[in-house]
C-alpha cells in the first residue's frame, strides 16, 4: 500500500475549475460561431452550403450562431464577475490587478521575454525563464478582449438592425459587416494556427496540452516549462497548496478525444478558409 | 261530261279516262252526228273561230289521231279566256282544207315555235326534244306542258306553268313509280318529294313564295339538258352562275370558300354549288352526299386498291369519315376536279387535296409558317395539313382522340422536334430539349400532368399554323410579340410590363431589352413561387445587370441565396418583377417615398436610415463607397499584419522546440532514474527496517 502510494506522482494545478470551464464553453461557442458564419462570409463555396445545410439550413444557422454568441457573452460576463470576486477576495487594488505580478496584461518582463525568446529561438540564448503567463498567452487573452468588443458589438448591430439604425446611419451596417466578418476571420485564423501552434502543436506539447481541460501538470515538467512561476511557488511557499493527484486515465482519455475533435475541427476550418481565399475567392 | 283536252294529266290517263267514261249511249250519240255532218256539207271560206265552233263546241265531237279516237271538242269559255284568244283557228291550225266539210282527220300539229321562235330554240336543244325525236312516246311537247287551247297567262291562276303549278308538272312525269322513272335512268330519285321537302320547296309550296326556285329556275323551262352536258344550266360549270341568278351577293358570305372570284374565274377548282348544298334537298344545312360518296366508294372500299402511279393504298375507310369532322362533306367536296361523266370520275383528279379552299385563313397562315416556306420548297420533312391533323379521319382539337387535343400537341409536334428527330437535327440554337423540357416546365405539367387543357402547349406560343423562327418579325414568339403572346393568357401581366423600365416604349435604347422568356425562359418556365426559379432569377437579372448583381452577392441578401436559401430579398422582392421602375420615379418600389415600405415587407420595424442600408454594397469600389473600401483595408491590414507578426513568430520557434523536446525528454529521464534510484533505497531501508525487527 505505502508503496504504490509513494509512487503516485502529484501534479500541479494551474487552472481553477471554472476557468477549464469557462475555456471549453469557449471553444464550443468559438467553432459554432466560426463554423456558421463562415457559410455566409463564403457562401459562394461549395462547403458552405453543405455545412449550413447540415445546421438546418440560415435560419437555424443563424440560430445556432447567436445562441453560441449569447453563450460566449455569457462566458465573457462570468469571467468579468469571477476577476472581480478575485479582487475582492484577494483585497488587492485595481492597479495591482492590472499591472501586477499575476496580471493578465504586458509587462515589463513580457518585453524581456519577447527578446529572449527571439535570441533563443535563433540559438543565440537559453530558453527564457517563463512564468505564470507567457507573452504569447497573454495575447491570446487580451485579443478575445478587443474581438469581443469587435465583434460582438458590431455582431450586436447586424442582430438588431432595425433598433442599431435609429441612431446609425444605414450604412453603418455594412460597415459593421466588413468589420464583423474580418475581425471573426482575423480570431478563427489567429486560433486555429497561431494559437492552436502555440498551445497544442508545438512539438513538445503534441498533439495537445491537456493543462487547460486537466488544469494539471506534471510537477517535473511544469519546473521546465514555467521555472520563474515554479521559483516564485518555492519561495512563496504556496506550491504545496497547488499539488493535486492526477486524473483517472479514463477522463484524460476523454479530454484527448475531445480535444482531438476540437483540433480536427478548427483546422478543417482553417483548410477550408485557404481553399476558399485561394480558389474562389471574390 | 267530256272534259276536253286537259292536259294536266299524263297522256296515258287521258286515255284511260276516255275508254272508262265513254259509254255506250255517248258512242250512239257521237256516231249519229257525224252522219248528219257528212250528209249536209257546209262550204265555208272565211275561216273564222265561229265557224270552226260550230262543230267544235260539240262536247262529243271525236278525231282520230294515231289509229286512236280522241275528242276534238273546244271549249269556247276557256278559249277566250287564254292567251291566245285573240288569234283565230286557223292561225295555229295552218294545213286545214276548210273547203271541205267536215275537214280531214289527219293533219300536221301545231307548230307553236311558228311564233314562239327563242323557245322552240331551246327546246329542241332539249333532252326532251332528243327523246321525243327518238320516237319516245312519253317525251312532253309544248303542249304537255303549257296545254292547247286554254293557255292562260302566266299570271292567272289557272296557268299550268304558275310557279306553284311548276312542281307538280314536272313531277307529273319526274316522281317515283311513272313510267319515266322506270323507263330512264335518272340520277337523281325522290326528286318531288325532296324539292317539296327543300328550302326552294318549303318556300314555295308551304309559304306561297313564288319567287322561290322551281324546277325550271334551275333546269330552265325548255333547254333541259342533263348535268354532265357542259351547256347545261345545272353542270358543273355552270350551276355557280345558275345559282347566283337569285343568290346574287352569294359570294359574299363564301368568301372562305371560293375566295373571292376564284368561283367565277376558276370555277373547276372549286367545290361548286351543288356540292354542298345537293340538288334538290338544298337546305340551311349541308347534306351528306350519299349517293356521290357510294360511287367513290364502289371502288376505295375496296381493302386492295392501291395508286397505279405509286402503289399507295387508296382504300378508304367510311367509318373513319364518318367519325370525323368532315362526316357531312362528300368526297367531292375535297377532291376536286371529280367528272361526273367518265366512268372513272376521278381519272381527272391532278393535285393533292387543298384544305385552303375551305379553310383559307389558315391555309393563308400556314404558307407563311416556315413549315408552309419548306413545304413550298419541296422539303420532304416539312409537314402539311394532314401530317398533323390526319386525312380522312380528321378531328377537331376538342375530341381527346385528336393528335391535335391539347394533351396530344406536345407529342404530335414532338414527332419532329423532339432531340434528334428530322427538325430538331436541323435547328442550331440553344432550346435544344425542348419536348422534355416543356413536360417538366409548368405549362408541360398543368397539362400532362394535371390535365389542365387550357394550359399553354406548343401552337399556343407559337400558333398553329403561322409558327416562324424566333428570329422572324413577324414570329409570335419573336422578342417583338413575346409579350404579346404570353399576355394572352396571363392577362395584365402585360399592361404592367409594358410601363416597367423593360418596356421598348418606356425605355429607348439599342440593347437587348428582356422580354418574358429571358426570365422565364421558353420552355422551361418553372413556378415562380419555387425555390428553383427563385434562386434562377438572380442570374437572369445578371446577365444584363452584371455589376449589380456581384456586388448583390456582397450583402447578407446575396450570400444568404447563394447558399441556396429563398427567404432573403432578391432582386424582384425589391424592385417588383413585371412593373419594375426606376428608382428616381415615384412610383417606383424603390422611391424616397415607398423605399421603406418595400423593407417593411420583410423587417416590419424598417425605419429611413435602415432604409440607407445599401444593398449592393462592395468594399472593392473606393470612389463609390469609400468608407466600405477603407474599412476593409484597414481590417485586412491587420489580418496580415498580425499574421505575418504571428506566423513568423511561430515559425522561427519552430525548428527550437524540436530540440527543446529532445532536451525536455532527457532532463525528465534524468530526474525519474534518480527519483526511481531514491525510491529503491527508501524501499531498501524500510526492507532492513523490517528485517531487523
Amino acid at each position: 500500500m505505502l508503496k504504490r502510494h509513494r509512487r503516485i506522482k502529484l501534479e500541479y494545478e494551474r487552472f481553477s475549475r471554472l476557468n477549464r470551464g469557462l475555456h471549453i464553453f469557449t471553444i464550443l461557442t468559438f467553432i459554432t460561431l466560426a463554423m456558421t458564419g463562415l457559410t455566409l462570409k463564403f457562401s459562394y463555396t461549395s462547403w458552405a452550403v453543405i455545412l449550413s445545410h447540415l445546421f438546418g439550413g440560415f435560419e437555424s444557422a443563424g440560430f445556432f450562431h447567436r445562441f453560441a454568441a449569447f453563450i460566449m457573452i455569457a462566458v465573457f460576463v462570468i469571467h468579468l464577475a469571477d476577476v472581480v470576486r478575485i479582487k475582492i477576495k484577494t483585497k488587492e487594488s485595481w492597479k495591482n490587478m492590472v499591472f501586477g505580478p499575476g496580471s493578465m496584461f504586458f509587462n515589463k518582463k513580457d518585453l524581456q521575454d519577447l527578446r529572449d525568446s527571439l535570441k533563443w529561438f535563433l540559438g543565440r540564448g537559453e530558453r527564457p525563464q517563463y512564468g505564470r503567463w507567457t507573452y504569447w498567452e497573454k495575447f491570446d487573452y487580451i485579443a478575445v478582449f478587443w474581438g469581443m468588443m469587435v465583434i460582438g458589438s458590431t455582431g450586436l448591430t447586424l442582430w438588431f438592425p432595425e433598433f442599431f439604425t435609429k441612431f446609425l446611419p444605414g450604412w453603418f451596417l455594412n460597415v459593421a459587416t466588413i468589420i464583423h466578418s474580418d475581425e471573426a476571420l482575423l480570431a478563427v485564423g489567429f486560433i486555429f494556427t497561431v494559437h492552436f501552434f502555440n498551445t497544442h502543436l508545438r512539438p513538445e506539447k503534441f498533439p495537445m496540452d491537456t493543462v487547460i481541460f486537466s488544469g494539471r501538470i506534471p510537477l517535473e515538467e511544469f519546473k521546465l516549462d514555467r521555472p520563474e512561476e515554479y521559483q516564485k511557488m518555492v519561495e512563496s511557499g504556496e506550491l504545496e497548496k497547488h499539488l493535486v493527484e492526477p486524473y483517472q486515465p479514463i477522463v484524460i482519455r476523454s479530454i484527448r478525444i475531445f480535444g482531438t475533435v476540437a483540433l480536427l475541427s478548427g483546422l478543417s476550418i482553417v483548410i477550408w478558409i485557404i481553399y476558399a481565399m485561394i480558389f474562389v475567392y471574390r | 261530261m267530256l272534259r276536253g283536252f286537259r292536259i294536266l294529266h299524263a297522256r296515258q290517263k287521258r286515255f284511260k279516262f276516255y275508254l272508262n267514261r265513254f259509254t255506250v249511249l255517248q258512242h250512239i250519240l257521237f256516231i249519229a252526228v257525224a252522219l248528219i255532218s257528212q250528209l249536209c256539207p257546209v262550204q265555208v271560206y272565211a275561216q273564222s273561230n265561229k265557224d270552226c265552233l260550230e262543230c267544235h263546241s260539240y262536247k262529243t265531237l271525236e278525231g282520230v289521231r294515231n289509229g286512236h279516237k280522241i275528242s276534238v271538242f273546244v271549249s269556247s269559255k276557256e278559249f277566250d279566256t287564254s292567251v291566245h284568244n285573240a288569234l283565230t283557228c286557223v292561225e295555229c291550225h295552218t294545213d286545214l282544207d276548210m273547203k271541205k266539210i267536215p275537214h280531214r282527220n289527219t293533219f300536221t300539229p301545231v307548230q307553236c315555235g311558228d311564233c314562239h321562235r327563242v323557245p322552240l330554240q331551246q327546246f329542241r336543244e332539249s333532252l326532251h326534244d332528243k327523246v321525243l325525236q327518238d320516237g319516245g312516246d312519253l317525251a312532253p311537247n309544248c303542249q304537255t306542258c303549257h296545254g292547247s287551247h286554254n293557255i292562260k297567262p302566266i299570271a292567272d291562276p289557272e296557268s299550268n306553268v304558275r310557279p306553284i303549278k311548276v312542281p307538280g308538272l314536272c313531277g307529273s312525269c319526274h316522281h317515283e313509280g311513272t313510267e319515266v322513272s322506270e323507263r330512264y335512268d335518272i340520277p337523281q330519285d325522290q326528286i318531288l318529294e325532296n324539292y317539296s321537302e327543300s328550302m326552294h320547296g318549303e318556300g314555295l309550296l308551304r309559304k306561297g313564295l313564288t319567287v322561290s326556285a322551281t324546277c325550271v329556275s334551275c333546269h330552265t323551262p325548255h333547254r333541259i339538258l342533263p348535268h354532265t352536258d357542259p351547256r347545261s344550266t345545272i353542270s358543273k360549270l355552270n350551276i355557280s352562275k345558275t345559282c347566283s341568278q337569285c343568290h346574287s351577293e352569294i359570294e359574299r358570305v363564301h368568301q372562305k370558300v371560293i375566295r373571292g372570284q376564284l368561283w367565277e374565274k376558276e370555277p373547276h377548282n372549286i367545290p361548286v354549288c351543288v356540292d354542298c348544298h345537293q340538288p334538290h334537298k338544298v337546305r340551311k344545312s349541308f347534306y351528306t352526299q350519299g349517293i356521290s360518296d357510294q360511287d367513290c366508294l364502289k371502288c376505295h372500299a375496296e381493302a386492295d386498291i392501291k395508286s397505279s402511279v405509286d402503289g399507295h393504298s387508296l382504300t378508304v375507310d367510311r367509318m373513319k369519315i364518318m367519325s370525323s369532322r368532315h362526316a357531312e362533306t362528300a368526297c367531292s367536296q375535297c377532291h376536286i376536279n371529280v367528272d361526273p361523266r367518265r366512268s372513272r370520275p376521278c381519272e381527272t383528279l391532278k393535285d393533292p387535296v387543298d384544305c385552303s379552299i375551305c379553310h383559307e385563313a389558315v391555309g393563308t397562315d400556314y404558307q407563311m409558317s416556315i413549315h408552309g416556306k419548306l413545304h413550298a420548297q419541296n422539303d420532304k420533312n416539312a409537314p402539311n395539313c394532314k401530317e398533323c391533323h390526319g386525312s380522312h379521319e380528321v378531328k377537331g382539337k376538342a375530341d381527346p382522340r385528336s393528335p391535335i387535343f391539347p394533351t396530344n400537341i406536345p407529342d404530335l409536334c414532338g414527332t419532329c422536334h423532339r432531340l434528334g428527330e428530322s427538325a430538331a437535327v436541323r435547328y442550331m440554337g440553344t432550346e435544344q430539349n425542348i419536348v422534355s423540357d416543356y413536360s417538366e416546365s409548368i405549362h408541360g405539367k398543368g397539362l400532362l400532368k394535371s390535365g389542365l387543357t387550357v394550359t399553354a402547349t406548343c401552337t399556343n406560343c407559337h400558333t398553329a399554323h403561322k409558327e416562324m423562327p424566333a428570329s422572324d418579325p413577324n414570329s409570335s414568339v419573336n422578342p417583338a410579340h413575346i409579350s404579346d403572346t404570353c399576355g394572352s393568357c396571363h392577362l395584365g401581366i402585360e399592361e404592367k410590363f409594358l410601363k416597367s423600365v423593360h418596356s421598348p416604349l418606356v425605355t429607348k435604347t439599342d440593347a437587348t431589352l428582356p422580354v418574358c422568356s429571358t426570365c422565364h425562359t421558353a420552355h422551361t418556365i418553372s413556378r415562380t413561387d419555387l425555390s428553383n426559379f427563385k434562386l434562377k432569377i438572380m442570374t437572369q437579372c445578371g446577365k444584363c445587370h452584371e455589376a449589380i448583381t456581384e456586388t448583390y452577392f456582397d450583402t447578407y441578401h446575396g450570400k444568404v441565396s447563394q447558399l441556396g436559401y429563398t427567404k432573403t430579398a432578391k432582386c424582384y422582392d425589391c424592385h417588383g418583377s413585371h412593373d419594375i421602375l426606376p428608382p428616381n420615379d415615384p412610383e417606383s418600389r424603390l422611391s424616397h417615398k415607398n423605399v421603406v415600405e418595400t423593407c417593411k415587407q420583410c423587417h416590419p420595424n424598417a425605419n429611413r436610415q435602415f432604409a440607407g442600408y445599401l444593398t449592393h454594397a462592395t468594399h472593392h469600389d473606393p470612389k463609390k463607397y469609400p468608407i466600405l473600401f477603407w474599412t476593409f483595408w484597414g481590417m485586412t491590414s491587420l489580418l496580415v499584419f498580425t499574421f505575418v507578426i504571428a506566423g513568423l513568430h511561430t515559425l522561427l520557434w519552430l525548428p527550437r522546440s524540436f530540440t527543446w523536446k529532445r532536451d525536455l525528454k532527457q532532463r525528465l529521464e534524468i530526474i525519474e532514474r534518480a527519483q526511481e534510484r531514491e525510491d529503491e533505497e527508501e524501499d531498501n531501508r524500510e526492507k532492513s527496517h523490517h528485517e531487523e525487527n
